[in-house]
This record gives structure tokens, sequence and C-alpha cells, in this order.
């Protein structure tokens, strides 16, 4: 969240006692350079994937925070630089408020961990649960001796639910079902002791009836143990269940970020209210009351001004010329879109706004 | 803009009956159970959702009823009849006992599917149109060139793709465009009965919604069935008309959509309704289901839901419960395999009062006939 007068990231609403940042993205972009191989003599194309461009966020102590978008919008990109998986080509990372230095990327490991999205891949077949989490208790001095090491691994397996340990710890992945695997990912990532967990859409591989138990397990480390998590979604309607605060990126953007059951009450940025109203709601009230025209842009070459303007129903010409400004609409609740701004009529109290 | 009301949703002539479908993988003693008498009735304009969660059987039973089982999938009792003419109902046809000519005539004539993912079902290397005449070449060998042209250009109108992108190779299309042209391939001989597998579950929402929206149109004004698979129920209490919930290759309830949304009789259907996070109200803790899945390899004895169930009697662990009406509705479509239907007293989460009024479905913007994709491009 920048301030728009200034330029200077704003802090983050201090209604919040526990919410104590921890991990602070200031102005992180990530760039791709991609080319083609020549094909007949035709000219090498090369290009620049703008994958994150200038993303703010804050991970609190005891919070979650939601990254809601498409596919291809950034949001993994993001989660992997956070992870220190992947450089960012410009920006900064700040833990407990200091810039993380280069390298010493063992220590960065010890605070951050990182929970992928496929735990039919993420875990090794042919090691047993044992040896995934014993790794990162070794490697981060947090157990030597293997029957500290025994007795912590099974405190891990109590804490992501898998009872009782004993009989979880031998197994191979191919025994466990998706959700005992994810939870074990869990686990895993837990064992280094981190006090920020990036969850890169934790639940997305995972069958609908058991999605909810490891967002709730996700949910209590957050309560219990005060973990600052980031959870990557597409699905908003778990964000808002889940979530404390939500980030809405749009093709490599932030376009809103805010109290999640505010977002999803009130959505300021035509892209959010576009997708609250494509999600699926069997509650849903009336007629949909937004029309996007095509699909996401090319980030090899994106949109000028805002990303959104040639599907937004509301463009403006200030829309294609200028990147709007984050714009306050609520208590700690941003968007970055012209609509909101002082210097263009627009009717603040309606959520939605009606016609063209 | 509200669509049009829709005084009647289907016809009510059944087009498509599943009747104790039995579906093996592997034969003998090893064999898993994928799909166990399974009953399933299509109505004529009718949109069936199927739902289930993975490993439950409802591609299996989507594929055994069209006979494009791969082995180690065998049919091993049942029946499917198609009711090809709606002028005569007692006429049909069972897919099971057909020949293969008889198969290679009603397949995509009258009967077509659309797959899961787009990306693999489109060949590569050649172009749109080429796939789409393709299909019109084999079935309507009598055509002209011309007419096969035609045919195509007015294919991709109906889905909403200008003509232009008739030349395209599917990796300039985008991920909706593909699967839109996998509808149209679908619709190219006015088949009556359209079976969509998780057609839109590799997409993003707004696409999404806008294929489903197209697919809703297309059935009114064209008036086939659809036989739609998911594990979105969410999705499903949106777009069908009637849901079926499977578990454990066995449908457990089936329901109109808006009485399953609001007065479920299974413990599993009110479980998985309590699984959807919702976007309006409290934010209220949700438990999900606990438990996973079953192994299909070894089903638990009796319901195979009942290792889950908060609700399990000692009887649903000894017999499995038949597909039967419960006896607290009066709707005659209802169906439900659950022993708490025979005990005097249920849960108040299983007997809520039915929705009175209208069903509600997915509302659609009034069609515009032929009018390209607005952006388009290649991606």
């Amino acid at each position: 969240m920048t301030n728009m007068t200034t330029g200077t990231p704003a802090v983050p609403a201090s209604d919040r006692p526990q919410g104590a940042p921890v991990l602070e993205a200031r102005g992180l972009t990530k760039h791709f350079r991609v080319r083609s191989r020549a094909v007949r003599g035709k000219a090498r194309f090369r290009g620049i994937v703008h994958a994150c461009e200038d993303v703010n966020l804050t991970l609190e102590a005891g919070r979650v925070t939601a990254v809601v978008g498409e596919s291809g919008c950034g949001k993994t990109t993001l989660a992997r630089m956070l992870a220190r998986l992947v450089k960012p080509t410009r920006g900064e990372i700040l833990l407990d408020g200091k810039p993380v230095p280069h390298g010493k990327l063992h220590e960065y490991r010890h605070r951050v961990q990182i929970v992928f999205q496929d735990p039919f891949a993420s875990l090794n077949p042919i090691h047993s649960v044992r040896y995934h989490i014993s790794r990162p208790l070794r490697i981060h001095h947090r157990a030597r001796r293997n029957a500290e090491v025994n007795a912590a691994v099974e405190a891990l397996l109590s804490r992501v639910k898998l009872d009782p340990p004993g009989q979880f710890a031998d197994k191979l992945p191919h025994e466990l079902s998706g959700g005992q695997r994810q939870r074990v990912a869990i686990a895993r990532a837990l064992a280094a002791g981190p006090t920020v967990l990036l969850a890169d859409e934790p639940v997305s591989m995972l069958d609908v009836s058991i999605r909810l138990g490891v967002l709730n397990l996700l949910g209590e480390l957050r309560d219990i143990e005060g973990l600052a998590i980031l959870y990557v979604t597409h699905d908003i309607a778990s964000a808002r269940y889940f979530a404390d605060t939500m980030t809405v990126m749009y093709a490599g953007r932030v376009v809103e970020s805010g109290p999640s059951l505010e977002v999803t009450a009130h959505p300021a940025h035509p892209y959010t209210q576009l997708l609250l109203d494509a999600a699926p709601d069997p509650e849903r009230a009336g007629p949909h009351v937004i029309e996007a025209k095509g699909s996401a842009p090319s980030l090899v070459t994106p949109p000028s001004g805002c990303r959104f303007h040639p599907r937004c129903p509301h463009a403006m010409p200030v829309c294609a010329e200028q990147q709007p400004p984050d714009i306050s609409v609520g208590e700690g609740h941003v968007a970055a879109c012209w609509l909101r701004h002082a210097d263009y009529t627009y009717a603040t109290d309606s959520p939605t706004p009606a016609g063209k | 803009m509200t669509a049009p009301a829709r005084a009647q949703a289907h016809s009510g002539e059944p087009v498509l009956e599943i009747r104790g479908l039995r579906v093996d993988y592997g034969r003998g003693r090893k064999a898993v159970h994928a799909v166990i008498d399974t009953d399933l009735t299509l109505h004529r304009g009718e949109v069936v959702g199927l739902a289930g969660e993975s490993g439950s059987g409802k591609s299996t039973l989507a594929y055994g009823a069209t006979r494009l089982l791969r082995q180690p999938g065998f049919i091993t009792g049942g029946s499917v009849l198609f009711r090809p003419d709606a002028q005569r109902p007692d006429l049909a046809i069972d897919i099971l006992d057909a020949t293969a000519e008889d198969l290679r005539r009603l397949r995509w004539r009258e009967l077509s599917l659309v797959f899961q993912s787009a990306m693999n079902s489109l060949n590569p290397v050649l172009t749109v149109q080429a796939q789409l005449t393709d299909t019109l070449a084999a079935h309507l060998p009598n055509a002209t060139r011309n007419e096969r042209q035609e045919r195509a250009v007015e294919l991709l109108k109906l889905v909403g793709i200008s003509a232009d992108r008739l030349r395209s190779y599917p990796h300039e299309l985008s991920g909706g465009m593909k699967q839109r042209v996998m509808i149209a391939m679908a619709l190219a001989l006015d088949p009556q009965v359209v079976i969509m597998d998780e057609p839109t579950t590799a997409l993003d929402v707004v696409t999404q919604r806008q294929i489903l929206q197209q697919v809703i149109e297309l059935r009114d004004r064209l008036g086939f069935s659809v036989l739609f698979i998911t594990h979105d129920l969410s999705l499903l209490l949106e777009l069908a008309d009637t849901i079926a919930i499977m578990y454990a290759g066995r449908i457990v309830e089936s329901a109109p959509a808006q009485q399953l949304f609001r007065a479920p009789r299974h413990p599993y259907s009110a479980a998985l309704l309590e699984s959807f996070p919702s976007l309006h109200g409290e934010r209220k803790v949700m438990t999900g289901i606990p438990g996973s899945p079953p192994d299909m390899q070894k089903l638990p004895a009796g319901c195979a839901f009942q290792p889950r169930c908060r609700y399990a009697l000692t009887r649903c662990t000894q017999d499995v419960p038949e597909l039967t009406a419960p006896a607290i509705d009066t709707d005659a479509h209802r169906r439900v395999a659950c022993w708490l239907h025979d005990q005097a007293e249920l849960p108040d989460e299983l007997s809520r009062p039915e929705p009175n009024g209208e069903p509600r479905r997915m509302v659609v913007s009034a069609p515009v006939p032929g009018a390209p994709e607005p952006s388009g491009g290649p991606r």
C-alpha cells in the first residue's frame, strides 16, 4: 500500500494490536525475459513478461493476508519472490522492518517458509514422512539427536492433526491422501520454526470436502501460534472465509486491498466487482452487475495506464493514459482506480455502479 | 437484463436413461467397482448436474454410458436407453447393446462430448477450420466443401467467436476460446444430448461464467440436454435443473437444484454444501467433512459415507442403502440413499422444508445471436 500523495509506503492500519508487521514487500517487481528461436530467418523475438509490477504488501503476525487473482496475474510470482525462490527485478523485502541482506538464505528460510500448491509433486515419493520433516529440523539445528528429532517429528505431526503421529511418520507419500500430504507439507514448513508461512494455493488441488479442514488448520496456526500467513488463491470465497486482509491482483498489479469482509462486501475496483460477480454463488440476489469484455491481457505488452482499462465497462480516457494511484476508499481499504479519484465524479456510496 | 422467463425448463420426456449401470476397472477378484448400480435420467432440454469428488466415478459413469471406456474399464451390467425421437417415446436404443455401426451413427450426431481440457482435445497442428470441417465431413458425407465451410462459420458464431478465427491454430487461441471451439464442435451436428465433463475446471472464474452463460443460452435456443459433470457443487446450483450427487461410485442423492440447495436429504450433500464458504453474511466457522474420500479398492461395509457421517447408525455399517424417494417429501423427483430416512426422527439439517416458488436459475443476459467475442485477439 503506497500513500498516493508522497509515494512512500503507508503504515498499515493500526487498529489491530496483534498485527505487528513481520514481512513486507516494497515495490516488488519481476520481469521475466523471454525469447523465441528464429524460424526460417524471421527475427528473433525478445520480450519481457511484466509478471509482477510494483507490489507492496505487509504480512502481520497472527494475520492471514490473501492474494487473490486469476491465473497469470502474478500472485505466485509474488509468493516466490517473498520466499526468495525468484530474485526480484526491483524492490525490496523487509523482515521485521529491516531489509533482507543478500545471500543468507539459510537464516531467511528459518523465518520464512513456503507450502506449494501440489502436494503430489512437492513431496519426494521415495522418502518417508519422517524424513521429509526431519530434514528441516536438522538443517535448522532445531533437533540434533535421533530421539530429539523423532520426538519433534511426532510433535509436528500432531500439530497438523495427523493423529496418531506414530502411524503416519513412516508412511510414504503415495500411502497418503491429498489432504494428508498437504498436512505433511505444512508440517515440513513448520519444522524450520518460521514466523511467516507462504501458502501458494494450498487447497486448490484438494477435494472440496477436505479443503476447509486444511484452511482451518492454517487458521489455528495463525490464532494459536501467531504465524503471519500469506494465502495465495484464485478462490475469492475462500479468501473471504479465511483471510483477515485481502489483496486483489490483476495482470501483475495490485488493484485493491483491504479487510477481506470489506473488500467482498464493497468492492471498489471494477475488476474486484467482476471477480465477485463471476464467482459461483447460489445466494446471488439479482442479475449480474458487470459485464467485462475480452480476457486478461498479454503481460509482454501490458495495456498502458490501468491494465484493466481495455476490459473495464467504466473506462475513461485517463484510464488508458496513466496508472491510477492508490486511493483510500475506507479504513485500510485501498483501490487503484481513477473512478475513485476526487477529480472524477463517482457515486461512492453504491458498492456496484449502475449503468455505464 | 434478465432472461426471458423459462416457463418450462424441460419437457419431461426422457431422452437418456441410465439404469443400473455398473462399471469395473479390472477383472475378477481384484476388480474395482467404480460405478455401482447407477440410475440417472436426462430429460429433453434439461441440464443435469453430476457432482462428486475426484474418484467418485462421475467421469467413469459418463464414459461408460457412451461406451467410450478404455481398458481396463469394463461395463458389467445395466442398460443405457437413448430415445432418439420425441414423437415416438417407445423407440429406444440400448447404447450398451449397440453395434459399432449403430454407435458410429449415434455418436456426435445424437450424443456429443466436451472434455475437461480443451487444450489437449484439439489437434495442435491443424487449424480450427480443419478440425471443425473434419467432423462434418465424417458425419455428413453428402455435404459439399462449401456447405461444410459455411456450417463451420455458423458454428463459431454460435459460440461467439468471429469467423476470422477459423484459420487459427489452437495455440493462437486463449483457453476460453479453445473451450468454446470444443463446444461448437460438440454442437456441430445438432445433437440431442451433450455430455460436458468438467468443461470449465481449467479456466478462470470470469471465463467460466461467460462460457456457462453461453451454454445455457444455446440450450434455450437449440433445446439439447446437458449432462454436466463437475466437482464444484456451487456452480451446479446456479446452472443445473437437476443435481445428482455421487459418492464412491453410487448416486447418493438426486433432486431439483434448488430443493437440493435449500433442503438436502443426504448427510453427504448437506456436508458438501457446508464446504463452500459463502460470499455473503456472517463469517462462520465451517468444518468441511472429516476424514478423506474412501479408497475405492477397499470400500467400507454398508454405506460408503458411513465412516465420515456424523449421523451414522449401526445399520449403516451393515447394509447399503438404496436410492429411493425420501418419506418426508412429496416431490416425485427426489431420491436419496440413506438409512436415516427410515428412522422416525431425522436430524434438523436433513429435514428442512422444501422451498416453494420459482426455481432460480443462472441469469443470462439477452442473447446477441452471432456476436463475435468482444476483444478477441490471440494471447
